[in-house]
């Protein structure tokens, strides 16, 4: 199995990704420089968090042009996997991979805290080694990470299970006094219908050494190489 | 010719930059103000070769594929002679 990490100019957590899935997962993984439109030989693709172009115009909204993106698109049709982690989750929205918008957090700051998330859904590529309800605890670093969505989509991630991490409580209550953005539904990360993409505000990468505060997020990457060793 | 482009909010989205600046003017001392929505605004500079029919098109094309985001935003195109 073989992992890219993908970087665009102003990209940060690339390196934090590139060391987990090299140390942790133990798999092969090369940084993608958003100029290549080759994605031949990969299973799964990162889009690391960051501020890609500066986060000028919209968080994510000029990444959607680099030339790698629509490779990128080819790639999830054809159900290989896509990770998108914070600025990578804000890509994926702008670029229609994943329904909705990330909009400025409710109370205009920049959040850089540890914050609680529940697995909703435990019957994804990215989530099957977590049972269900189990709740992490994973660092946020954003200041649009406001999950904003109109009544229909809401519906339809709701009916088709699609919600996979909400913010909660450390007892795993969905509260709003849990939800550090604003986002709606207190939704922390979603996927697509086909499940091969998911996107979330929260930094996984930056949570697998306890060293840094907390591992909860080595299940996400244990759930994926899962999934690839089965698939591959 | 110019385009003017300019790009809001949905109503009912959220701004909470709208908001914080009501507040600041508000301790200013301006009174009577009920909301303040946040925007952008953009020019567009356009050469003499293409007429104004065809300047509409493609900026407003510009406006819906890039300069907004048709889930949390709405935009108006002006072209000016």
């Amino acid at each position: 199995m073989k992992f890219g990490v993908i970087v665009f100019p102003g990209s940060n957590c690339d390196h934090d990704a590139y060391h987990v899935i090299s140390k942790h997962v133990g798999q092969p993984v090369d940084f993608i420089w958003h100029r290549e439109t080759n994605l031949d030989g990969y299973d799964a693709v990162i889009i690391p968090g960051g501020f890609s172009y500066g986060d000028y115009l919209r968080a994510g909204a000029l990444a959607r042009f680099s030339p790698v993106m629509t490779s990128l698109k080819t790639f999830a049709e054809s159900g290989r996997f896509v990770l998108g982690i914070c600025n990578g989750f804000q890509i994926l929205c702008e670029a229609g991979f994943l329904p909705g918008a990330l909009i400025r957090n409710r109370d205009l700051h920049f959040i850089c805290d540890h914050v609680f998330v529940r697995c909703e859904n435990s019957d994804t590529p990215f989530t099957n080694e977590l049972s269900q309800g189990t709740v992490l605890r994973l660092p946020i670093a954003h200041a649009e990470g406001n999950y904003v969505c109109d009544d229909l989509t809401l519906q339809a991630l709701r009916g088709e299970n699609r919600v996979v991490f909400r913010y909660c409580d450390e007892q795993g209550k969905i509260t709003a006094e849990a939800n550090p953005n604003g986002s709606r539904d207190n939704i922390a990360g979603i996927c697509n219908r086909e499940r091969n993409v998911l996107g979330l505000m929260p930094h996984p990468e930056r949570a697998c050494e306890d060293l840094l505060g907390s591992s909860d997020g080595r299940d996400i990457f244990r759930s994926l190489a899962a999934t690839l060793a089965g698939v591959a | 010719m110019k385009a003017k482009v300019y790009v809001k909010l949905k109503p009912g989205v959220l701004d909470p930059q709208g908001k914080a600046i009501h507040h600041s003017v508000e301790l200013l001392g301006f009174a009577g103000i009920s909301d303040v929505r946040q925007g952008k605004y953009f020019e567009i500079a356009l050469d003499d070769t293409i007429d104004e029919e065809a300047a509409r098109d493609s900026v407003s094309r510009m406006a819906r594929e890039v300069l907004s985001n048709p889930i949390i935003e709405d935009y108006r195109v002006e072209i000016e002679a």
